[in-house]
Formats: structure tokens, C-alpha cells, sequence
């Protein structure tokens, strides 16, 4: 369900004995909601721990993030090739890489690529997949069957395959990465939004809304986006976990972050040669990347039972 | 004559739901009794707890969050509240079933409805497969649906909405309960095939000589269908007493308040606005003090209404009402002070043309200068006594 | 199975009923609606739809409304009512007919023109849970039909305000969202946002059915102020029959897409003539146990009919305990019986069943 409204429809249950859940039975008796739906959101929210562990090792990234020279004692991208790869001392907290780079800052500065791919990738996306869904949802017909089809055709194409040809043709580096994961990302916000889109174009608000005379771009941004945007805020978050973890994957099998960038899956697989000798060149950058998408994905997962408790 | 005994007696059920926000006080100390063959009413309007009533009769009541905080409910003398489950599931369905309102989310879309009510047939029957679909077919046979045999075989979707609601009932007395709880059963539906449905319920519970519970908002259905009647406000009962009393000799506020509100659809307007009772019903989280209708009513005394909660005072057998004034003399309805207006006006015509004919009757000063009878509602109220006190309007 | 606009299809064996003059007429029509038509064809297929019927939801309907008055429309689910206030108002495309407001036929009108007609023509929905944007505060509600046609926001503040009050709303009311309000309130917005414009026709698709009892009350006296006060003019749609008597001055019965009966109000109601207006007024429980008990019910056989391919000639002779042969093959035209009095019906009689 796309819209928060106090009045449910009383689902069936799986006995088949009565429509009667406690939310449609709340609202069968007409109890008025009692505080604000944001105060709602939050207090599902913080009942699911996973999802404030979550939100709690995003938060300290973003922090890292933002914190990166204040926190950081070297350059990342400063090389010591005198000193070669070390494990963990009490000046290089997580030991050096092969150039002597200190683990540390790359890795605190990894989170900034990291985020910077997950975040833009996503706008990408995003953007891409609302017009598309927005069309197909509010116009339907032919429109519809034609954008729906192109998004099948995206959908079908193996992820990593198309990912590397694409970024192939155009060049590597950071920026083509984040392209292309928007690129390839977009289907599933397409298909979310417009569904939403359908179950609101029905609604009585949006009629109501034509009737006073308004426009379609009007209805579209005003009526219907805030009101279809809450499961493509869910798959938002979890994308940017997703988007985090393939562009990992793409930097480490060479196709993704150039050296000397401070990325992660670089790291790994630069880690890889050296995991009996000095496993922390894998581990740390690998935990990081771990612990970001299992993050992103738990709040997800938390902001979907909180802002629809009736999916659960 | 001896006294008939009860078949549904229930005893201050309090269902209370525990919620995020507070304790929702569904229902808060009901009681009422069912008897054989009887067609007992409750109306109320949303949120004043008749659902709730029924569903924690049937045990029905989700938990968490619900709660039946206290009370009993006699079934022919057992109480279904300390009752086992198994002994529960041998009653539900058999002894007393439920008609709800929406029967596509009662009954179960993969299967068909011969199916549906023959499974029923079969749990709480020891029949054969072809015997408990003999009594399906035979079911639905009685309640209006044509072709049976056939239709048996059609699953829910393949029905309109006044044919599901019949299928519902064929499987609701399938098991020839003695007990039938129908929860606003035609509410959904349009009027000429509400009119099928009430026949098909009545025709239902005469074959099977049950009783039944009739909840609904509508009091053109009640007053059609039930023989005694319980008004529900914010999780209380406020007015009991046979159809007839309820209709015409109400005594609490809410009750006229509702009587007066509904547009007539035999009545000429003849310039007259609705009545309608000010304000919303009140939050079940936080109950109003005292009385509980005491926020809408026009007759609050500011008081004992806004500080002591009545109890149903006894007017007389079988006959209640939630009001501290329910016993003053003169404590009409609007309705009714017109109807008592209208004969002490005449009364006072035939005194003042005919001194021989009522010689004992008072002829007040100013009718010389009242030329008729009074013809709208208002002339007549000023003309009658004022109910008990004067109006304290609060503004 | 789906539905999609459709062109009227020539081949049915049914089609609208014929009228003749205009139901409804008087010396100030302020709307006028002529042969009013809307089809749907059922499509099969997801690829190559075939067409596999015709939902003729409204059929030729024709009536007019006069200024100042309330117009009535009653049937049960399923008969048009709802889709024929949203062809006045083109908030759906009509397959074929005539709106005529205030002497203008609307329909054929470009976008810039529809719009400015929104400004006359307004709409109050039944649904006020669905009929209000959840995320947008009262304010902002019936602040937007001023906010796009680019009115001031001083001017457009003072505007919800003098609504706000009209409509029987406090000041700080509008800084709420609608899931803060009840049923009867949520509808005061609805009925304030449809007023923002100072509109001379509002349309009032079943404004009552969704709350409860006590508060239905409210709300029709709310409206009857608003028509004293601002000299409006309603069409009134329901499907209850009591609140349409009290409100309404003329009103007309619609059964499958056909407007079956109009006459005014009292006439109607003591005196209906076509079949299946009897049988509707005779199906409404009356709060009255001594009546109830007394009248004589005509309980109608089965369920209307599918308004996919619905029944030829007059629509309702498959339910109807009077109907000939001529029922099912001539349609019966929509005629004036008596003065100011419609029926469509080829044995009209009159019974009172109330």
C-alpha cells in the first residue's frame, strides 16, 4: 500500500473466519489516529533493532565520511614504498598496503567513494525510473506498454556483464561507474512508482485535484509523488547498500575505481594476494564494505515494516 | 407462566484493546440477554462497540491486542469465556454462526461455495461427503439461490454481492444453529436486494427456529426486523426495551438525538431541518467524564451528567435507560412532547368551543390570541411543557 | 478482462431510451444534459484485445437543473449516477451527448476553457478519507484551486479562512493534516475546497453515505445553509432515498444507465409510476416499527443486471413483475404523464407504497 491512511480495508485473515485485523478492527470503530505519521514511522522504526544498528553504522560513515582529514593521521594516497605492506601497528591502525599506504585512511576515506557512488547512482536512477513510471503510470495505454517493455528489456540484461561492456565503451573510472549502475538500476524504481502511481490514480483526491484544475505535471509532482514515494523510499535505501556492494565488485575485477582512488574493492583485490601473510589488507576494507550494504539494507528493511505495518 | 430462560445472557463484558496509544475501552460493561426465537437489535453508530460485542461473544476479539478484561457470557448456562477451546470450536459454527458484512472476506476464494458449507456441514455433523453436500445444495436452496445444484459448484468470485451475502446464510444455518449473529449484514449492499437478504435472514431463522442478533446502524432495519432493541454509545449500552418502546417512548437523549436527525422518507419536509446531534462521537481512549453523551447533549445539567456516570436505571421489566433523568415525569422526546402537545391542543379547542365537554380543564389566558393549532414542530414545542428542566445550552 | 473508453457500438440491440422534451425543464435551466453517453468496452487479451462486450454505463441520459434548486439523481450502484456527474464535469471523456451550462455546450471545450469552467461546475466526493491528499494540510487543500490560477497568497489566505468559517471549521484547523479530523469534518474540507471558487453548480456525488448517522445530519444542513447563503445550485447524487427527499427539489430515478422516472420531489415519492421506482421506495426500511409492520414490501427478483451488454429495450423488464412482450423489444420513451412528471415506462402506474 502506497498511501498511509487511518481507514483500512479489512483484510482477509488466513482463516477465512472474519476480515477482522487490529487495524481494520481500530478503524471498523473509528478511533481517531492519535499522533502524527511521522511520529508513527519513528516509533515502528525504533522498535526494529537490526534497523537502528542500521541506521547507526550509516550514520558513523556519513560521519567518517564528512570527518575524513580529522580523523585520518596520512594522505590515502600518499605511497611509502619503503615500508611495503605491514600489518596493524599503533601508527598504521590497519596496517600499510603494498605502496605503504595506510589501510586506515583508505579505508576511512573509501567511505566517501563509497557513499559518493551509492548517493549518485541512486539520483540517477531514481530520476530515470520516476519519469519512466510516472508516465506509464498516469497515462497507461500505449505509453504504458512501451515503457513497461523497455524496462523488461533492461531487466533481462545479466547486471555485471552489462555493466562491464558498458563501461568498456565508455571508459573507465569512478564516474562511468556510478552511470552505469544508475543506468542498470532504474527498472525496479520504474515499476514500484508506477504501480504506486495506479493505486493512486484511482483515488478520489486525485479527481478531486483535476476537478479544482489542475494540470497533470501538477498532479503528477504534487499529488501523486509524496504519496507513491514511500516503497521506492525503501528500495532507495536498500540501493544504495546494492549499489555500494557492485561497485566493489566492479573495482575488483578491474573494471570499476582507477588507482589511486581510495576505493574498497580495489583494496580487496589487492588484499587478495596477501590474505595468509597479512589478512587485514582484505579484511578491513572487505568488513567495511560488509558492514555498508548489510546497513543500508537492514534500514530498508525497517523503514518498509515501519511505514506499512500491514505488509508485515 | 414460568419465566423462559435465556439462551445468550451476557454479563458487564468489558473488551478492551491495548494499544500503542492507551487502552481503547471498546466495550466497557454490557449486558443484555438473548432469548428463544427472539430477534434481539443493537444499533449504534461507528466506534460505539456493537462489532466488538459480537466478536468477543464468538471469541472472535484478536488477542493482542485485545483483552475481554472481565464479565461472562452465558451460553444455556456455560460460560463461554472460561470454556475450552475445543468445547468453543463445537459451539462456534454449530450452536451460534455469523453473518458478517462483507462475505468476500468471509468466505474463502479458492474453494466453492457447496464446498465451503460443506465442510461446515462435516465438522460439527458425523456425515458422509455426499450427505453434508445434499445439505449444502439444500442450503442454499432455501435461501433464494436458483438452480442450487449448479451453482454449488461456482466459487465466491462468480457471485454478485446479494448472492454471496445468501451463501453466507445457507452456511451460517447449515448446522441448524440455535444462535445467528449477523453483524451489519446488509450494509453493503443496494437497497432492493437488502430487502431480499432481510427476507432470506428472517425466512433463515424460521426454518431453523434460532434467534437473532441483529447488529446495524440503520434503524429502519431494526425496526423492520428486531423485537427488542439495545442502543450502543462509546462501548455502553444506553437504552434498552422492546421495539416499540425504543422507537416511541425513548427516554435517553441519544436516542431521540438519533431519531430526530434521520430524514424521513414517508414524511412531506414541510420546511424542516434536521435535528442533528453536535459534536463527534468521543475518543474510546479517552471517554468523557460522567455521562458519556453529556459533550452532545442539549439537555446536560452542566453537572451530575458532566461529573457522575449513570447507570441503566430500571424503568420497568425488560426496559432500560442510561440517564440520570430518565425517570422524571415528563422526560419526552422531542417527538413525543409534539405527539402530547398536539392532544393537550386539542384538548384546550374543545374546552374553549365547548365549556360542557371539559369543564374541568384550565383554559390558560392567551388563547384568545392563539388562533389554530400549532403546525410545525417548533410551534408546538413552545406551546408544550419543556421536558423535566430547562434546555442549558452550552454555546 | 480490462475496460477502456470505447465508441458507441452500433451493433448493440439495446441503446439509450428516447425522450421526449426535456425532464426537469424550467424558466432557468442552469445545466442541461442531452443524450449523455459513456460506454466502456470489455476487452479480452493483453496483446490483441478482442472485444468482448460493451458497459453501456450511461445511455442517452437527459435532464435539466434549475438555478437555485437541487436536482436529485437516486439509483443503486451501478446505475450511472456517479459516472454522470463525472461527464458533466469531464472528468471522464462522454462517448456522445450534450452539457449544456448556462446556455454553453461544455464538452466540445479545449483545455484552457475546461479549466476555467472548473471555476463554475465543483464536486463534492463521498469518500472524505480518499478524497483528501494526506500529505497536504487544510490549508494547502482548499488553498490549491486559488494557489493555480495564480491568485495572491495574501488574498488566498483570507479566502480559506472566510471558508473555513463558512463551512463550519476553526481558524487553526488549517494547519492540520485530514487524518486529524473526523468523517464529518474531513467532508467540511471537501465541501470548502469545492467552494474556493465560488462555483454556481455543485455536484454532490453521495456526500452523506460515508458518515454516520448523527453526523449525515450535519453535513446536509451545512449544505442547505451554503445553497441560502451563496445562491448555489446542486445536483444531489445518493442512493439513499430518505436523504434525497429531504434535500431535493426534483429528483430523477436512474436504473442502468437510463434515468427511468423524474418528478419533484413530494410527487415522486407519493406517487411514482414506473416499476421499478415503486420497488426502490417500497425496499427502503422506514424508522417506524407500527409502519413497518404495516406496509406491504415488493421484494424484486435476482440482481440487476450486468451493465455489460445489459438487457434490451426498457433495461428493467427482466426484474419487472408487469412486463410484456413490448418491454423486451420496444424501448419505452422517457414521457411526460402528467405535468412535470417523467416515467419511462410502456404500463405506468401509479402506487403509493410508503
Amino acid at each position: 500500500m502506497a498511501v498511509t491512511d487511518d481507514r483500512v480495508p479489512a483484510g482477509s485473515s488466513p482463516t477465512g473466519e472474519a476480515g477482522y485485523g487490529p487495524a481494520a478492527l481500530a478503524a471498523a470503530e473509528g478511533l481517531a489516529p492519535e499522533s502524527s505519521q511521522l511520529g508513527d514511522v519513528w516509533r515502528r522504526f525504533r522498535h526494529n533493532r537490526l534497523a537502528l544498528v542500521g541506521m547507526g553504522v550509516v550514520a558513523v560513515e556519513v560521519l567518517a565520511a564528512a570527518l575524513a582529514p580529522l580523523i585520518t593521521f596520512s594522505n590515502p594516497t600518499t605511497n611509502n614504498t619503503t615500508l611495503g605492506p605491514t600489518g596493524p601497528s599503533l601508527t598504521h591502525w590497519f596496517g600499510t598496503d603494498l605502496l605503504g599506504r595506510d589501510i586506515y585512511a583508505r579505508v576511512v576515506y573509501g567511505a566517501r567513494v563509497s557513499l559518493k557512488v551509492g548517493i549518485l547512482a541512486l539520483v540517477i536512477a531514481l530520476v530515470i525510473g520516476l519519469v519512466v513510471g510516472a508516465l506509464a503510470g498516469f497515462y497507461g495505454g500505449v505509453l504504458d506498454g512501451l515503457l513497461m517493455r523497455i524496462t523488461d528489456v533492461f531487466l533481462a540484461f545479466p547486471y555485471i556483464v552489462a555493466a562491464i561492456v558498458l563501461i568498456v565503451v565508455i571508459g573507465r573510472g569512478l564516474n562511468t561507474v556510478i552511470l552505469v549502475l544508475g543506468l542498470l538500476g532504474w527498472m525496479p524504481f520504474a515499476r514500484l512508482f508506477r504501480s504506486s502511481i495506479l493505486q493512486i490514480k484511482e483515488l478520489e483526491y486525485i479527481e478531486a485535484a483535476r476537478a479544482v484544475g489542475c494540470s497533470d505535471a501538477r498532479i503528477i509532482v504534487r499529488h501523486m509523488l509524496p504519496n507513491a514515494i514511500q516503497p521506492v523510499v525503501v528500495y532507495g535505501t536498500i540501493f544504495v547498500g546494492t549499489a555500494v556492494l557492485s561497485e566493489a565488485a566492479l573495482s575488483f575485477l578491474g573494471v570499476g575505481a582507477l588507482e589511486p582512488t581510495p576505493a574498497w574493492g580495489l583494496m580487496v583485490a589487492q588484499g587478495k594476494s596477501f590474505m595468509s601473510t597479512i589478512p587485514g589488507m582484505l579484511f578491513f576494507p572487505g568488513a567495511a564494505i560488509f558492514l555498508t550494504v548489510m546497513a543500508f539494507v537492514f534500514m530498508g528493511d525497517g523503514l518498509r515494516d515501519a511505514l506499512d505495518p500491514k505488509l508485515r | 407462566m414460568t419465566e423462559p430462560e435465556p439462551l445468550l445472557s451476557v454479563r458487564d463484558l468489558r473488551t478492551h484493546f491495548h494499544t500503542d496509544a492507551g487502552v481503547v475501552k471498546a466495550v466497557d460493561g454490557v449486558s443484555f440477554d438473548v432469548m428463544p426465537g427472539e430477534v434481539f437489535g443493537i444499533v449504534g453508530e461507528s466506534g460505539s462497540g456493537k462489532s466488538i460485542t459480537a466478536m468477543s461473544i464468538l471469541g472472535l476479539v484478536p488477542m493482542p491486542p485485545g483483552r475481554i478484561e472481565s464479565g461472562e457470557i452465558l451460553w444455556k448456562g456455560t460460560d463461554l469465556l472460561s470454556a475450552t477451546d475445543a468445547d468453543l470450536r463445537r459451539i462456534r459454527g454449530k450452536e451460534i454462526s455469523m453473518i458478517f458484512q462483507d462475505p468476500m472476506t468471509s468466505l474463502n476464494p479458492v474453494y466453492t461455495i457447496g464446498q465451503q458449507i460443506a465442510e461446515i456441514v462435516r465438522v460439527h455433523n458425523d456425515v458422509s461427503k455426499q450427505e453434508a453436500r445434499d445439505r449444502a445444495i439444500e442450503m442454499l436452496e432455501l435461501v433464494g439461490i436458483p438452480r442450487p445444484e449448479q451453482r454449488a459448484n461456482d466459487y465466491p468470485h462468480q457471485f454478485s454481492g446479494g448472492m454471496r451475502q445468501r451463501a453466507m446464510i445457507a452456511m451460517a444455518i447449515a448446522c441448524d444453529p440455535d444462535l445467528l449473529i449477523a453483524d451489519e449484514p446488509t450494509t453493503a449492499l443496494d437497497v432492493t436486494i437488502q430487502a431480499q437478504i432481510l427476507e432470506v435472514l428472517q425466512h433463515a431463522s424460521e426454518e431453523t427456529n434460532s434467534s437473532i442478533i441483529l447488529i446495524t446502524h440503520d434503524l429502519g432495519v431494526v425496526a423492520g426486523m428486531a423485537d427488542r432493541v439495545a442502543v450502543m454509545y462509546a462501548g455502553q449500552i444506553v437504552e434498552t426495551g422492546a421495539i416499540d418502546e425504543i422507537f416511541y417512548e425513548p427516554r435517553m437523549p441519544y436516542t431521540w438525538g438519533l431519531l430526530e436527525s434521520i430524514p424521513r422518507l414517508d414524511q412531506r419536509r414541510g420546511g424542516r431541518r434536521l435535528q442533528p446531534i453536535s459534536g463527534s462521537p468521543p475518543s474510546m481512549l479517552r471517554p468523557p467524564s460522567g455521562c458519556r453523551f453529556h459533550p452532545r447533549c442539549p439537555y446536560s445539567d452542566g453537572d451530575r451528567c458532566v461529573s457522575d456516570e449513570p447507570s441503566l436505571i430500571e424503568l420497568r421489566f425488560d426496559r432500560q435507560a442510561r440517564c440520570h433523568y430518565a425517570l422524571q415525569p415528563g422526560w419526552y422526546s422531542p417527538g413525543e412532547r409534539l405527539a402530547v402537545a398536539e392532544v393537550e391542543w386539542d384538548v384546550l379547542i374543545v374546552a374553549a368551543t365547548d365549556r360542557s365537554a371539559a369543564p374541568d380543564v384550565d383554559l390558560p389566558d392567551d388563547l384568545a390570541a392563539r388562533e389554530q393549532v400549532p403546525e410545525t414542530l417548533a410551534d408546538a414545542l413552545t406551546a408544550s411543557q419543556k421536558p423535566g428542566r430547562r434546555r442549558s445550552r452550552k454555546s | 478482462m480490462s475496460i477502456e473508453a470505447a465508441p458507441t457500438d452500433a451493433t448493440a440491440t439495446t441503446g439509450p431510451l428516447p425522450v421526449e422534451g426535456m425532464p426537469g425543464r424550467g424558466p432557468d435551466a442552469i445545466l442541461e444534459v442531452h443524450g449523455l453517453t459513456r460506454h466502456f468496452a470489455v476487452t479480452k487479451g493483453a496483446i490483441l484485445r478482442r472485444r468482448v462486450g460493451t458497459v453501456r454505463a450511461v445511455d442517452g441520459v437527459t435532464f435539466a437543473v434549475q438555478r437555485g434548486q437541487t436536482f436529485g439523481l437516486v439509483g443503486e450502484s451501478g446505475c450511472g449516477k456517479s459516472t454522470t456527474a463525472r461527464l458533466i464535469l469531464k472528468l471522464l471523456r462522454a462517448t456522445s451527448g450534450e452539457v449544456m451550462f448556462e446556455g454553453r455546450d461544455v464538452l466540445p471545450l479545449d483545455k484552457g476553457a475546461t479549466r476555467a469552467m472548473r471555476a463554475d461546475m465543483q464536486i463534492v466526493f463521498q469518500d472524505p478519507y480518499a478524497s483528501l491528499n494526506p500529505r497536504m494540510t487544510v490549508r494547502q487543500i482548499i488553498a490549491e484551486p486559488l494557489v493555480i490560477r495564480g491568485v495572491r497568497r495574501d488574498d488566498a489566505r483570507a479566502k480559506v479562512l472566510e471558508l473555513l468559517q463558512l463551512c463550519g471549521l476553526a481558524k487553526e484547523h488549517g494547519d492540520r493534516y485530514p487524518h486529524e479530523f473526523s468523517g464529518g469534518q474531513r467532508q467540511r474540507v471537501g465541501v470548502a475546497r469545492a467552494l474556493a471558487l465560488d462555483p454556481k453548480l455543485v455536484i454532490l456525488d453521495e456526500p452523506v453515505s460515508a458518515l454516520d448517522v448523527s453526523i449525515q445530519a450535519q453535513i446536509v444542513n451545512l449544505l442547505e445553509d451554503l445553497q441560502d447563503r451563496l445562491g448555489l445550485t446542486y445536483v444531489f447524487i445518493a442512493h439513499d432515498l430518505s436523504v434525497v427527499r429531504h434535500i431535493s427539489d426534483k429528483i430523477a430515478v436512474m436504473y442502468l444507465g437510463h434515468v427511468v422516472e423524474v418528478a419533484d420531489r413530494d410527487d415522486l415519492y407519493e406517487h411514482p409510476r414506473h416499476p421499478y421506482t415503486v420497488a426502490l421506495l417500497s425496499a427502503v426500511p422506514i424508522p417506524d416499527p407500527r409502519k413497518e409492520r404495516a406496509r406491504e414490501r415488493i421484494i424484486l427478483q435476482g440482481d440487476p443486471p450486468s451493465p455489460v451488454n445489459p438487457p434490451p429495450a426498457c433495461r428493467f423488464h427482466t426484474r419487472c413483475w408487469k412486463a410484456q412482450e413490448i418491454c423486451r423489444n420496444v424501448p419505452p420513451p422517457l414521457a411526460e404523464q402528467e405535468p412535470g412528471h417523467w416515467v419511462a415506462c410502456h404500463f405506468p402506474e401509479e402506487r403509493s407504497v410508503l
